[in-house]
């Protein structure tokens, strides 16, 4: 029986991660390095691994990437990374999330101390928000020598990885010992339950600080009208919240519709499988050779026995009976459960933020929206993968740098 | 199904069903390891050697090289010789030889003087052997006029030998250290004193690692560690080497030799076999994998005297050795370029890199198509590229003569 508030993924010993090792072919300007958007440099990390060097190989992926662990887990690798690795050539590519899974593992057993604060230059950069951007560039900022503080609305920092992803794929205390990192080994402050906009305006945090990051992500789940006001109807992110929060313990669900076909559809079927949901359907507006969710993601919703209904979409809803239909073919049918989960993706909310909206994403020019204000992660990106948060985190906090110390 | 090739080899007159023995070592060490041996194959047990004083060991006494996630690329061993009292040892060789008659039982002898030696040898013929191994060549002996110290002296080999041939009438092999510049000069020794053939190599004096913490070699025998001796496959070209020079001696070319290290698979045997062994002896392998390997060692060779028709082993013995020649005497006048097989290519560009790093910088990676190809203006030949491929993609191709070396010959009749 799998649980849910257990890591389902295996963890390599020293054996099998030199094993897995021993199967990377060491390439010259290595294909993976140049996939990962973070810059983690996987090919440099599994070359230490191979030469024994697993505290050098903790290093690079720190040091390149401060949520590695993170990624780690989470990373749809197939899509990056592996995507071009020479080994595919031979048989499959090198399973390079559980390589560096197994060596952030051991930076946090071997009690490493990589990263450390740069020498104070006197500067303060507050980030609103602290989903992966903003923890990434909360790092990058105080290793520069920046007096960083994080205003989080929650009771708890890591936006969508403390409160989106099951604790099935990423358990909460390797969030809880990058959290540490930080505030310990990088002295970076942090501010709870604090909303943006009502506990405290931009406008002061723009004086008060020397630049304002907002990393607010895309914290809103997406709701279709059909579906409003509907008390059968969740929308997934606020259930996985939920269910996060209570640690599994929620309402017994028998059988439950989901509406959606990327990773966080695929979240809540595995969930509701987990928490043992008797049926769950989940219906998907792709037809099967166009899913979005990653190889991981489909492979263990098909392993519980989630039944995925592609190219579906809703026509119509009357309570908790939904009527659907398919998108090319003639094929109507009619579910009724006991529940209806949305996921059908986030978006912006800016509340009562003034900014300008381009293309669902807040405006800037390379991260900076305006003089002191700039953003980062799922509110910049047109990937919301947190690897691409990493990447982003890791922009913002050289366009920062290059604004206050060129005074642009 | 078809029938198989007969593998027997006649060694000193002495028929063994097949050239596969275990060696003078823990895997030979009484009578129920050797029983069970004999059950599953085995052509002969070269018994663990007798002593008049058991030995007294140490504990741990074992340590391997790794490599990446493979282990036992090498092995370190300390233990010495029989722990048994001599009654008892030569008690097992009787009763192994009343129940498995076929099976040859090489007796394999250590004393410290003549009159010693000549007892022994005396003792298990007496027990029923069928051959004599003289070990001159354990490496760590805890007395220092032991083991490969003999070995190292050529006139006391000669001694001992003598000594030996006055108590049997059993056919002698003398057992080499390879802890010598030049085992030909305890050979001859040996085979002036009488020996009938040469066994080599023993285990290669070793330290195989060392604790980091502890900072003590490993194994660690309260806090201390040992020199001792190193076996497995990474010997096994050291061991060729030593052979092929035996056979490569004058004085010593037709004498039969018995060959021993690092061989785990047929094909490590035929290769002993084609340097010259008549039968090979094995430990280390069967320490990691059982006596069970004989299976296949077998009939693996079985299949491969099929392909080379030949209906004895004998046909193969020493078939390499006339193809091993001094270095100024090799053709140095062409060379071999790389040929890449573009379909098994992945494009890692390890080639380049060890050209590069590790050779004459021929090899020429376009980063885009990541596809290596070679400078033939550059390139020496020395087919690093072709070594380090995890594919096996590139091959030798073609082959040029150097300038003004060309002259009346043809590159067809190259054999590369």
């Amino acid at each position: 029986m799998k649980k849910y508030d257990k890591e389902l993924e295996k963890s390599y010993d020293p054996l099998l991660v030199m094993e897995e090792a021993r199967r990377c072919l060491l390439c010259h300007d290595a294909p993976c390095s140049k996939e990962c958007p973070a810059k983690t440099d996987p090919a440099k990390f599994i070359r230490s691994v191979r030469f024994k060097n697993f505290k050098g190989a903790a290093e690079t992926i720190r040091k390149n990437n401060f949520l590695g662990d993170v990624c780690a887990r989470v990373c749809p690798t197939e899509k990056y990374c592996q995507k071009g690795c020479s080994r595919s050539g031979i048989d499959r590519p090198i399973e390079i999330g559980l390589i560096q899974k197994f060596v952030t593992d051991f930076e946090k057993q071997t009690n490493m101390k990589i990263l450390e604060k740069g020498r104070n230059n006197n500067m303060k950069v507050c980030i609103v928000g602290s989903g992966p951007s903003g923890l990434q560039a909360a790092a990058s900022l105080s290793m520069m020598g920046y007096e960083v503080t994080i205003i989080e609305k929650h009771e708890k920092a890591g936006g969508y990885l403390r409160y989106g992803i099951p604790s099935y794929r990423l358990e909460e205390k390797v969030l809880d010992n990058d959290i540490n990192t930080l505030k310990k080994d990088l002295k970076v402050k942090f501010i709870f339950n604090t909303k943006l906009g009502v506990d405290v305006s931009l406008a002061e945090l723009r004086k008060q600080y020397d630049a304002v990051i907002l990393a607010i992500g895309y914290s809103k789940g997406k709701m279709l009208p059909m579906f409003e006001n509907n008390s059968y109807v969740e929308v997934a992110t606020d259930f996985l919240k939920r269910v996060k929060e209570n640690k599994g313990n929620i309402e017994k669900i028998d059988f439950c519709i989901v509406i959606g076909g990327g990773d966080v559809a695929m979240d809540v079927c595995s969930t509701l499988k987990m928490l043992e949901t008797k049926q769950v359907i989940d219906v998907i507006y792709e037809d099967t050779d166009e899913l979005r969710a990653s190889n991981k993601e489909l492979q263990l919703a098909r392993e519980l026995q989630v039944n995925l209904l592609c190219g579906y979409k809703p026509v119509k809803v009357e309570n908790n009976t939904v009527i659907f239909e398919h998108r090319k073919l003639s094929s109507q049918l009619s579910v009724t459960a006991d529940k209806i989960i949305l996921a059908v993706g986030q978006e912006l909310d800016l509340n009562n933020l003034e900014l300008e909206v381009v293309n669902n994403n807040i405006k800037n020019k390379k991260h900076q929206i305006k003089n002191n204000l700039f953003a980062t992660g799922d509110v910049v990106s047109e990937d919301k993968t947190v690897v691409y948060s990493v990447k982003h985190g890791k922009e913002v906090a050289i366009a920062v740098d290059n604004y206050l110390k060129g005074g642009k | 199904m078809k029938s198989k090739k007969d593998l027997s080899v006649n060694f000193l007159g002495v028929k063994f069903k097949n050239p596969f023995c275990l060696s003078s070592s823990p895997v030979g060490n009484c009578y129920e390891m050797c029983a069970k041996a004999f059950e599953l194959g085995w052509g002969g047990i070269v018994y663990k050697t007798l002593l008049k004083t058991p030995s007294y060991e140490c504990s741990p006494r074992y340590d391997i090289l790794t490599k990446e996630d493979l282990p036992w690329v090498g092995f370190k061993n300390m233990e010495q010789l029989t722990e048994h009292n001599l009654e008892d040892d030569l008690r097992d060789i009787t009763r192994l030889k009343k129940e498995y008659p076929d099976g040859v039982i090489i007796a394999s002898i250590m004393a410290k003087t003549e009159e010693d030696w000549t007892e022994m040898a005396r003792l298990v013929e007496q027990a029923g052997a069928d051959m004599i191994e003289l070990n001159f060549s354990c490496p760590q002996m805890t007395d220092s006029d032991l083991g490969s110290a003999i070995g190292q002296k050529p006139e006391v080999c000669k001694r001992f030998c003598q000594a030996v041939k006055r108590g049997t009438k059993l056919p002698v092999i003398a057992k080499m250290t390879p802890n010598i510049t030049d085992m030909c000069e305890p050979a001859i020794a040996s085979i002036e004193g009488g020996a009938d053939a040469i066994s080599a190599i023993n285990t290669i004096k070793s330290i195989c690692n060392v604790d980091l913490d502890k900072k003590v070699g490993l194994p660690i025998v309260n806090g201390k560690s040992s020199i001792s001796g190193y076996s497995g496959k990474a010997v096994k070209p050291i061991a060729l080497r030593f052979i092929q020079q035996l056979r490569d001696n004058e004085r010593l070319k037709d004498v039969p030799i018995s060959g021993i290290g690092g061989i785990e698979t047929w094909e490590d045997a035929a290769e002993f076999i084609l340097l010259g062994a008549t039968t090979l002896q094995i430990t280390t392998a069967i320490m990691q994998y059982g006596y069970r390997i004989i299976d296949d060692l077998c009939d693996g060779l079985q299949h491969y005297m099929e392909e080379q028709k030949v209906d004895s082993l004998h046909e193969l013995v020493g078939v390499a050795n006339k193809n091993i020649i001094p270095a100024e005497d090799l053709d140095r006048d062409y060379r071999v370029y790389p040929e890449f097989d573009y379909k098994k290519c992945v494009g890692c560009g390890r080639c380049y890199i060890s050209c590069f790093d590790g050779s004459h910088q021929a090899i020429e990676f376009d980063l885009k198509k990541r596809k290596p190809t070679c400078n033939k203006d550059k390139c020496v030949g020395c087919l690093l590229c072709s070594n380090v491929c995890p594919v096996k993609a590139i091959s030798k191709g073609e082959i040029r003569f150097k300038q003004g070396k060309g002259e009346n010959r043809n590159t067809e009749d190259i054999i590369v």
